[in-house]
């Protein structure tokens, strides 16, 4: 085992576990935090997306080791209280049934809108093609990604 | 989170003190009673349902589970219209075996029927005993009462409140659901889409799942499945294993081996070195595949059982005659998070006590299951319900309940949480069975249909647990006293598990339906969403379509041809006109639309789709790019609720019907990731457009499954319409495109 300090949410996290320890993990049971899923443990479906020094990054298979960078999850783009625009559109949206896999969407879709604000409907597409659902909400996904980027210009 | 029925009742005086009857104990007098609607006949008391709290607190308990379908959100609008009661006011407790009614499974699109019903007809009768217990008090007759949220005016403004009058008004008494429930004119909550109330912590981190429940002292668990189907262990170095860092405990019980430890990634890591220690015994088990497994599922001989013959005393003169066969393959849910459950095992001076957290859509029959693997009665048992990743059926829900109660006995009262790795949830979840179904046809005269045959091969349905006698919980069977069970029965008639929508909804005057149930294979099947309706409409739809062109009849026009019902004809024409169908419009060979229709299960939900396709002729691919479905779902509680049920049925499906099939061996299921089982993804999902037809006043008909049967059929079609060939074999992958097209 070795010391890690990873800056989650803005808040240093002092962690000991191995190396190898995929990110995931760390945020889940030692950071306690809901938002990131273990979805498949091999980088294909999203569920486990949190941004690393703002990057969409696949936390099932990031090694801890290897973290550079502050890490924000679900958790840290808003609160119930205090919802952040894309928060606020996939719920106006309805965007889910299950809603397992929301948590990559959402943290893609803020990775997409930092770098394009005003995104098309194939680039919203375009952008989270590497996300899987299973219970076929995509169109009310893209949908809320475009109601905040609406909101977010104004 | 563990708080018993009592201790949650004691949180406020209520007028509820407990369950006055024990679900069981109503079967046996269900004969006698009278039928009462929905799930209020299983479980009669009303207070078994409602609770009124002095607090000013209304609680609603269910037996149906939140999926993410909204169930919950929709139950809460009709007791809120009910009980005159603002919405924020409800809160509702679903699936736990010590606090809420037995409904079963929350399955078949039947919550609404079942539950919705009960909450309705529960809620309308609380109101009159509420009311009656107010008017004595106000020394009024009920009929000048008012209700505003709960408060109860007299026509002179003089009031009492329901929380007034908890105290006095007795729920502890069977239902008789003589109350007349509120008429469309007076729902306000009703009809409306009013947000689910499940959402706003799936999208902020809250704790939304079973995956989040946490437990003081809990460690994290693995399973180390065979690496077949009928695989036995050999041998295992359990205590290299044992030694490894963080390890809390290996169970090896004959076949079945798990691992328990300090943190998730040693589980992990544990489970990999248990992996490559462990030595097995296969077998050779498995059906041939490709287009070799649907000769040899009707090759096996199984008799054929007449489901449903009808003749007319019309003399067929049969002009023309066509046949066609087509083919299903094992299809998975496929959830995004792999199924997972927390257990606890407590001993006191009763005994030992197990306590688990499931996702599954029937805490009491798992309960069941549960109690038969360790021999303990089903009260030493509680299963309380905690969502999970997308539930299409019978997943691996159960079985991991299983999995991590038999783990959790050797951690020393720790609680054990253990998910399925993603090889664990594709390689062991129960699958849509294959089918074979071969239609027949003929054509009168005047080119209607004079004679129809469904002839269909099917393994099982459903295999949940409680559908026969044993344990239908995967380890059970590889456990060293192995509990099995008994073969299951198909769901019967009308509903039907591999005949479901088998007999087709049309007048036809001539009609024979013919199954072969298999019951045996070696690869397990279990309920997928629709269970046989989805590869049965499939094949009528699309062999609808092809009588259609023997007719030269436009597809719509012929089905409207047969069609008397006035609610299936309203949707269909309804999709046709919304899809601007142009009558008797040939494709041009890269583009074409598709139409169909089914009632699900035949007495469920209307729906028609119509679907646009795009073929690229050199690579295969085809896209759907547009679908436009009408439904008819009766009462409709909550419409954004079934627009999402249907828009995710039908993408869904369209998923199922161009991409989808589990791949295997004669020894091993070779599925064993997403890159090996590709589904939609959001650059080929079609735009959608869903158009409801309300019918306020009527029974609700459930929406969940409504779609996919026609959506596999309206996608063939247009495929058909586009080139002039078919494809008769599901799913429709760019190699078998590209050969009709040669």
């Amino acid at each position: 085992m070795a010391a890690f300090t990873l800056k989650v949410n803005g808040v240093d996290h002092n962690v000991s576990a191995e190396a190898d320890t995929p990110l995931l993990y760390v945020l889940r049971n030692d950071v306690g935090l809901n938002g990131p899923k273990f979805g498949c443990g091999l980088a294909q479906c999203g569920a486990c997306t949190v941004l690393v020094g703002g990057r969409p990054t696949r936390s099932c298979v990031r090694k801890i080791s290897e973290i550079k960078g502050d890490i924000t999850t679900i958790e840290g783009v808003g609160t119930v209280d205090n919802l952040h625009p894309l928060q606020k559109a996939f719920i106006e949206e309805q965007a889910c049934q299950c809603g397992y896999c929301g948590n990559g969407m959402l943290m893609s879709a803020k990775a997409l809108l930092e770098r394009n604000p005003r995104p098309t409907n194939d680039e919203i597409r375009q952008a989270l093609n590497g996300h899987l659902c299973r219970c076929a909400s995509h169109n009310r996904i893209v949908r809320a990604v475009q109601r905040a980027a609406k909101e977010m210009q104004s | 989170m563990s708080l018993s029925r009592r201790e949650f009742l004691k949180t406020g005086s209520g007028l509820v003190i407990a369950f006055s009857l024990s679900p069981s104990d109503l079967f046996s007098q269900t004969t006698a009673a009278p039928r009462l609607p929905g799930s209020l006949n299983n479980n009669r008391m009303l207070d078994s349902w409602l609770r009124i709290g002095p607090d000013g607190s209304v609680t609603i308990f269910s037996g149906k589970i939140e999926l993410g379908q909204g169930i919950g959100t929709a139950l809460t609008q009709i007791a809120a219209d009910e009980l005159d009661v603002e919405l924020k006011r409800i809160s509702l407790v679903q699936g736990d075996t010590a606090l809420t009614p037995n409904e079963g499974q929350t399955a078949g699109s039947q919550s609404m029927q079942d539950s919705g019903t009960a909450v309705r007809f529960a809620c309308a009768e609380a109101r009159e005993i509420l009311l009656s217990a107010a008017a004595a008090k106000l020394g009024v007759p009920v009929s000048d009462l008012k209700v505003d949220d709960g408060t109860v005016f007299d026509s002179s403004d003089k009031k009492i409140s329901y929380w007034d009058l908890a105290g006095e008004a007795d729920f502890r008494k069977e239902a008789t659901a003589q109350a007349k429930p509120k008429s469309p004119s007076e729902h306000k909550w009703i009809g409306k889409s009013i947000p689910r109330r499940d959402i706003p912590k799936k999208f902020t981190g809250g704790a939304a799942y079973v995956q989040d429940v946490r437990l003081p002292g809990m460690v994290f668990g693995r399973v180390v499945r065979p690496p077949s189907p009928d695989a036995t262990l050999k041998s295992v170095d359990t205590a290299a294993v044992r030694r490894m860092p963080g390890v809390v405990a290996v169970v090896q019980d004959g076949s079945f081996l798990a691992v328990a430890a300090e943190r998730e990634e040693q589980a992990i890591k544990a489970r990999e070195a248990l992996k490559k220690s462990a030595k097995w015994n296969e077998t050779a088990s498995l059906p041939p595949t490709g287009a070799l497994l649907y000769d040899y599922m009707v090759g096996l001989g199984t008799p054929g059982q007449t489901m449903h013959d009808k003749t007319s005393d019309a003399t067929l003169a049969a002009a023309k005659t066509l046949q066609a066969r087509y083919t299903r393959p094992f299809q998975a849910h496929g959830s995004i998070g792999p199924s997972c459950a927390v257990a606890q095992w407590e001993e006191d001076a009763a005994g030992r006590k197990l306590h688990v957290w499931t996702h599954s859509q029937g805490v009491y029959p798992l309960r069941g299951d549960l109690a038969q693997v360790f021999g303990i009665e089903p009260s030493a048992i509680r299963c309380t319900h905690a969502e999970g990743s997308g539930c299409y059926g019978h997943n691996g829900a159960d079985d991991v309940a299983l999995d991590a109660a038999l783990l959790a006995r050797a951690t020393a009262g720790r609680p054990v949480k253990l998910q399925w790795m993603r090889d664990d949830e594709f390689m062991w979840e129960p699958y849509g069975s294959a089918m074979v179904m071969k239609l027949g046809g003929a054509l009168d005269a005047q080119g209607n249909l004079a004679s129809w045959s469904h002839e269909l091969w099917s393994h099982p349905h459903s295999r949940r647990p409680g559908q026969s006698k044993g344990a239908h919980t995967l380890a059970a069977r590889f456990l060293e006293k192995p509990v099995g069970f008994e073969p299951v029965n198909d769901v019967p008639l009308p509903a039907g598990g591999s005949d479901r929508n088998s007999i087709p909804g049309y007048d036809i005057p001539n009609v024979k339906v013919v199954k072969h149930f298999i019951r045996d294979t070696p690869i397990r099947t279990s309920a997928l969403r629709t269970l046989g309706a989805y590869a049965n409409v499939f094949a009528a739809e699309s062999f609808m379509d092809e009588m259609a062109a023997a007719a030269g009849v436009d597809p719509v026009e012929f089905r409207l041809r047969h069609q008397k019902d006035p609610r299936a004809r309203a949707v269909i024409e309804t999709a046709a006109q919304r899809a601007s169908w142009k009558p008797g419009s040939r494709g041009d060979g890269k583009s074409g639309w598709g139409f169909a229709y089914a009632r699900y299960k035949n007495l469920a939900c209307y729906v028609a789709v119509a679907a646009e396709v795009a073929i690229d002729r050199k690579t295969g691919q085809v896209r759907v790019l547009r679908a436009v479905s009408a439904v008819d779902v009766g009462q409709v509680v909550n419409p954004d609720g079934v627009a999402n049920q249907i828009e995710g049925g039908l993408i869904q499906s369209t998923s199922w019907t161009l991409k989808e099939a589990v791949s295997f061996d004669r020894t091993r299921v070779k599925t064993t990731n997403w890159s090996e089982y590709d589904i939609l993804r959001f650059e080929e999902v079609p735009q959608v457009d869903v158009v409801i037809l309300n019918q306020p006043g009527q029974p609700f008909l459930g929406v969940g499954e409504g779609s996919q049967g026609p959506t596999a059929a309206a996608i063939g079609n247009a495929i058909a319409n586009a080139t002039g060939k078919r494809l008769r074999d599901l799913p429709f992958t760019p190699d078998r495109v590209k050969k009709i097209l040669v």
